[in-house]
């Protein structure tokens, strides 16, 4: 993964920003140009709050190449709180605790092994969501 | 639009497996000679080679021009498609098009694939750009991963056990034995299969197609041509792509796979034929989740339901819907961009009632579905014994 690739994709892998419809107010992630919903052209950036939950689950035992440090990791779709799914890779957590279901929020961390280039890729991943009390 | 008059005149097909001493070219080639000699030999005007990853895995483009030059084919027209898994049948319905439209005579389709030379990990990464590149595999989410997300959210929405997934493994094992170009010619138990190692809880090795090397081929001609050649011919009655988004997180039902939905009608409208009127069905079980999913997707079995296909047994050589009936990518084996080629050869097989100890009995209608990524690209085909 190469310098520029990572560095324009900054807003989708630090800030999970995609985006609304101005015709019919559907958010999507990651950014597109055509509406799903209504096939509108035209689109406002959108930040996601980066709350959801888990929808889907899986373990990773065999990487593939650049991810390799990392297994085994668990993998995800969230549905984020505002209706798109999103896939990502979730941590801090015990295998065990893993479910559908799961409240997640949002962090930034290394999501691959630095690049050839030295390039260090960060992006989001998942973890379970702390309860207010507890921040 | 129908293709009413396109018929396969000749297969051919090498074994699947790991061809540590044999190249793309020499795959391609071997498959493609034997198809233009099961045809008679006839002149070919156009080939479509259908390939995933040899620029990846290979360090090769251009299979077009490459194959025809080896095959000694210098000079016609050729070109190379690409669908991800779904490049072979792919590259059937542009020949489909290319002789249904009149463009040109008589067309080879081959599909290739040489996944071996590479190590592991580039393979699964080399695979995994079926996917959305940008925000699934550059997450971590390998093809086995994106599978498995759809098995554990069928498993927990319709309340099916992993072991329930174990017919189809072992069916298309059991079938492998009589294909002598199978890569896997070996049964699978009920308890090999709850051992299996996890590649990607909850997909298994045995949930899991290999990885491995081969090439198919078939010849298209008119039905006129094929009668005026004297050939044996199948009739193609429907070739049909249909598409879904790119990525799994995209759907707005993760578990319908609309690709095959909108895939399998088309081509039943185009044969003007119902899922009851199929005599066989060659799914694309890259993972036994895929299977299911097919099955559904194409009216087999209702939504949640394709699983009691493979436990009443209905999915056998003498079953209700018989699948997978030469191995599947299961167990004959998955060279990625060859597996839609593989499927329409064991097809054309079974309906010339050259299957051997898999023949199905009475078999005319045969259908087989090639599936490009998580199901972003499907093709459904209809093939008709002609009499
Ligand atoms: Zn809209």
């Amino acid at each position: 993964m190469n310098a520029p690739h990572t560095w324009r994709q900054q807003a989708q892998r630090y800030l999970l920003e995609g985006v609304q419809c101005t015709a019919c107010d559907h958010r999507m992630f990651p950014p597109r140009a055509v509406c799903t919903e209504c096939g509108a052209a035209s689109m406002r950036p959108h930040r996601f709050c980066g709350g959801g939950e888990v929808y889907s689950y899986s373990f990773v035992y065999h990487p593939p190449a650049g991810h390799e440090e990392f297994a085994p990791y668990p993998v995800a779709l969230v549905r984020l709180d505002e209706g798109p799914l999103v896939a990502a890779q979730l941590t801090d957590v015990a295998t065990d605790d893993v479910a559908i279901g799961l409240r997640v929020e949002m962090v930034t961390r290394r999501v691959r092994e630095d690049s050839a280039d030295g390039v260090i890729v960060y992006g989001y991943k998942f973890r379970p969501a702390i309860p207010p009390a507890r921040r | 639009m129908s293709n009413p008059g396109v018929a396969i005149i000749g297969v051919g097909q090498t074994v699947v497996g790991e061809h540590w001493g044999r190249s793309l070219r020499d795959l391609a080639v071997d498959a493609l000679l034997s198809a233009i000699r099961d045809a008679g030999s006839p002149r070919i005007a156009s080939l479509f080679v259908g390939n995933m990853m040899a620029g990846e895995l290979t360090g090769q483009a251009h299979l077009g021009a490459l194959v025809a030059d080896f095959a000694g084919l210098r000079g016609i027209e050729a070109v190379r498609v690409e669908a991800a898994c779904g490049s072979g049948a792919a590259a059937l319905r542009l020949g489909c098009m290319a002789v249904g439209s009149g463009a040109a005579d008589v067309v080879a389709v081959v599909g290739v694939e040489k996944m071996t030379d590479r190590p592991a990990a580039e393979v699964t990464a080399s695979l995994a750009m079926a996917a959305d590149g940008d925000y699934e595999a550059r997450q971590g989410l390998s093809f086995v991963a994106l599978n498995a997300l759809l098995m554990r959210r069928y498993m927990h929405e319709h309340g099916v056990r992993r072991e329930e997934f174990a017919p189809f493994c072992i069916n298309a094992h059991r079938n492998a034995v009589g294909n002598a170009h199978a890569m896997f010619p070996f049964p699978i138990s009920a308890d090999d299969f709850s051992r299996a190692r996890m590649i990607a809880d909850p997909v298994s090795l045995l949930d899991s197609s290999p990885v491995c090397d081969g090439a198919a081929a078939v010849i298209l001609a008119s039905v006129d041509t094929a009668r005026a050649l004297g050939r044996r011919a199948v009739r193609v009655r429907a070739s049909a792509v249909g598409t879904d988004t790119i990525a799994l997180h995209d759907r707005g039902d993760l578990l319908e796979l609309r690709g095959a939905v909108t895939s399998a009608a088309r081509a039943y409208e185009q044969a003007g034929v119902k899922p009851a009127d199929i005599d066989f069905f060659e799914v694309h079980d890259a993972f036994t989740i895929l299977s299911v999913l097919s099955l559904e997707a194409s009216g087999f079995a209702k939504r949640g339901e394709a699983v009691r296909l493979g436990l009443d047994d209905e999915i056998g050589l003498d079953g209700r819907i018989p699948i997978t009936t030469m191995g599947g990518l299961k167990a004959r084996g998955h060279p990625v961009g060859a597996t839609g080629m593989y499927q329409l050869v064991e097809a054309t097989l079974q309906l010339r009632g050259e299957a051997g100890a898999n023949q199905v009995r009475n078999a005319e209608l045969g259908m087989t579905q090639n599936i490009g990524g998580s199901g972003a690209t499907v093709v459904t085909t209809i093939l008709e014994a002609v009499a």
